[in-house]
């Protein structure tokens, strides 16, 4: 099985500034890293030059066995805070429908297949509860499960997520983390950015950043005390 | 009160001329406009509005179409703003307020060697919407259609590009390139308006109406229906106080848009505080209930 993902002495960072370097991961189909450090860190940066918003300055990486940014049918992307959520006059369903605009291309038409996915994942994340509503109506969490719903609606290998647990509650969150969890379970591979440390649970691979790699392995090993004193200055209640 | 209505309209073919070209013009603002505002890019349709200015100044006086004098002016404005924007570390208002206002003083500067310095300049930036000719309506019109066919073609891409560029880019849609095709719709947008409000005025006729439908509608076609509606009745009630009043039309029409949006936006405030209340009152009695539940 080929991996989806490979990054080989990665340097990102904005202009010629270096945020991290020597950034080194596999990832097979199916698996999920989990991104944590505190602002700044480097966590979107890292993103966003997986979905080839940011170029590398450095090294190499490979998504889907290309340069990224070059495959948007296949690999979705969730901003973090999408910026005009709050005065955009759009309702939930046409914001979820936008995430077929990738497959659809600027003039091909919507297919009953791509209405038949939209409504599909507004079900699974209960979007279709509020869909007939404008988005800056909704609550916080309401709006970032539109958004979340808006990226599955894509049905890409790879999903490349900046904090999609913003603003949720615990079952919020735990519903963020099932959806994640369905996703993986068909091979979708998923990067994910986070400060909750409880969103690293069941992940392949976790990255403590702080501008650096401070630890990388599996949540026992990267979320050691030794590594999150070095990267947040306290460690995790036992 | 008919004849008060309709009266000025039958009687006066410059003035059913004057309507139509203010219809076609608030038809055009409300379809660029309503991207203008779900982007946030007033600022940059009021520096491409100004950036006109030199352009239609020079043509004045070498004596060739207005329009194409305010139409090579926009393309060096846009072309401006993306440099300065892209290769200098300043805030895009910064250099778009800079671009503005250079490209202002040199509209007055080159129209300050007319005969009729005065006459020319207030025509620039206020608009001769009484002037207007068969000819006019015919190219006003045409960029109706045009800016049509590309807010349609490109209706993907700026609802993207509304929400998040990130979400653009990553969609297969090239930030950079719909951006300047926005820009090209605004530009062409206020080149075919000008002459009927002006350069100081078309912003408005851009962001009132739009604004105003933004504020009720929950879909980007009812916002762009409704601004139309918007701006179609603000130039029939301009018009008719200008012609009843003997005001300067271009400024009734603009002045009706923003206070219709005045009104509206006041009607919204009122209402989100009415719900506001109730959702008080609602909490107040919520416990009161369970008080009565447990009793």
């Amino acid at each position: 099985m080929s991996a989806n993902i490979v990054a080989s002495s990665l340097a990102v960072g904005y202009g010629h500034r270096p945020i991290i370097s020597g950034v080194e991961f596999t990832l097979e189909p199916g698996a999920l890293m989990v991104l944590i450090g505190t602002n700044g860190s480097g966590k979107s940066t890292l993103l966003k030059t997986l979905a080839g918003l940011l170029t590398a300055q450095s090294g190499s990486v490979q998504v889907l066995g290309a340069e990224p940014g070059t495959l948007p049918a296949r690999v979705a992307y969730l901003p973090q805070h999408p910026v005009s959520s709050h005065s955009l006059p759009l309702r939930v369903h046409d914001v979820v429908a936008m995430g077929r605009f990738a497959h659809r291309g600027l003039l091909r038409r919507t297919t009953a297949h791509d209405t038949s996915i939209v409504i599909d994942v507004m079900k699974r994340t209960g979007a279709d509860e509020f869909s007939a509503r404008a988005l800056r109506d909704l609550s916080g969490g309401q709006q970032q499960r539109t958004h979340l719903a808006q990226v599955l609606a894509r049905q890409a290998e790879v999903l490349l997520l900046d904090e999609p647990t913003a603003g949720l509650d615990i079952n919020g969150r735990q519903a963020v983390a099932d959806l994640i969890s369905q996703e993986r379970s068909r091979g979708v591979t998923v990067v994910m950015a986070t400060h909750e440390l409880g969103d690293a649970e069941g992940a392949d691979i976790v990255m403590l950043l702080a501008q650096r790699v401070v630890a990388q392995g599996t949540p026992a090993h990267a979320l050691s005390d030794a590594a999150l004193r070095e990267c947040f200055g306290f460690t995790q209640p036992h | 009160m008919g004849d008060f209505l309709l009266g000025p309209f039958n009687d006066n073919e410059f003035l059913r001329l004057s309507l139509m070209a203010s219809v076609l013009v608030a038809c055009t603002c409300a379809v660029a406009g309503t991207f203008v505002v779900l982007r946030g890019l007033a600022f940059v349709g009021d520096a491409l509005a100004h950036g006109v200015v030199p352009g239609v100044a020079t043509a004045t006086l070498l004596g060739v179409s207005g329009v194409l004098g305010a139409g090579v002016g926009a393309v060096v404005m846009m072309f401006g703003v993306g440099v300065v924007s892209r290769r200098y570390r300043m805030s895009s208002d910064t250099s778009i307020g800079l671009l503005f206002v250079g490209m202002l003083a040199l509209g007055v500067i080159i129209n300050s060697r007319s005969r009729s310095f005065s006459g020319d300049i207030t025509t620039i930036l206020f608009g001769e919407v009484l002037g207007v000719s068969g000819a006019d309506l015919l190219w006003q019109f045409g960029a109706l259609t045009a800016v049509c066919a590309i807010a349609w073609v490109c209706r993907r891409p700026f609802l993207l590009l509304s929400v998040d560029e990130g979400l653009a880019q990553t969609s297969g849609f090239s930030v950079r390139r719909y951006h300047n095709m926005m820009l090209g719709m605004v530009a062409l947008t206020v080149v075919a308006s000008f002459q009927t409000v002006g350069t100081l005025l078309v912003i408005g006729m851009l962001i009132a109406p739009a604004a105003t439908g933004a504020l009720f509608a929950s879909r980007v076609s009812t916002v762009m229906l409704t601004a139309s509606g918007v701006g179609i009745v603000s130039s029939y009630i301009g018009l008719l106080l200008s012609y009843h009043a003997d005001l300067a039309a271009g400024a009734s029409i603009v002045l009706v848009a923003v206070l219709i949006f005045t009104l509206c936006a006041i009607v919204v405030e009122v209402r989100r505080w009415q719900n506001h209340r109730k959702d008080i009152h609602h909490d107040h009695e919520q416990p009161h209930i369970h008080a009565q539940v447990h009793l």
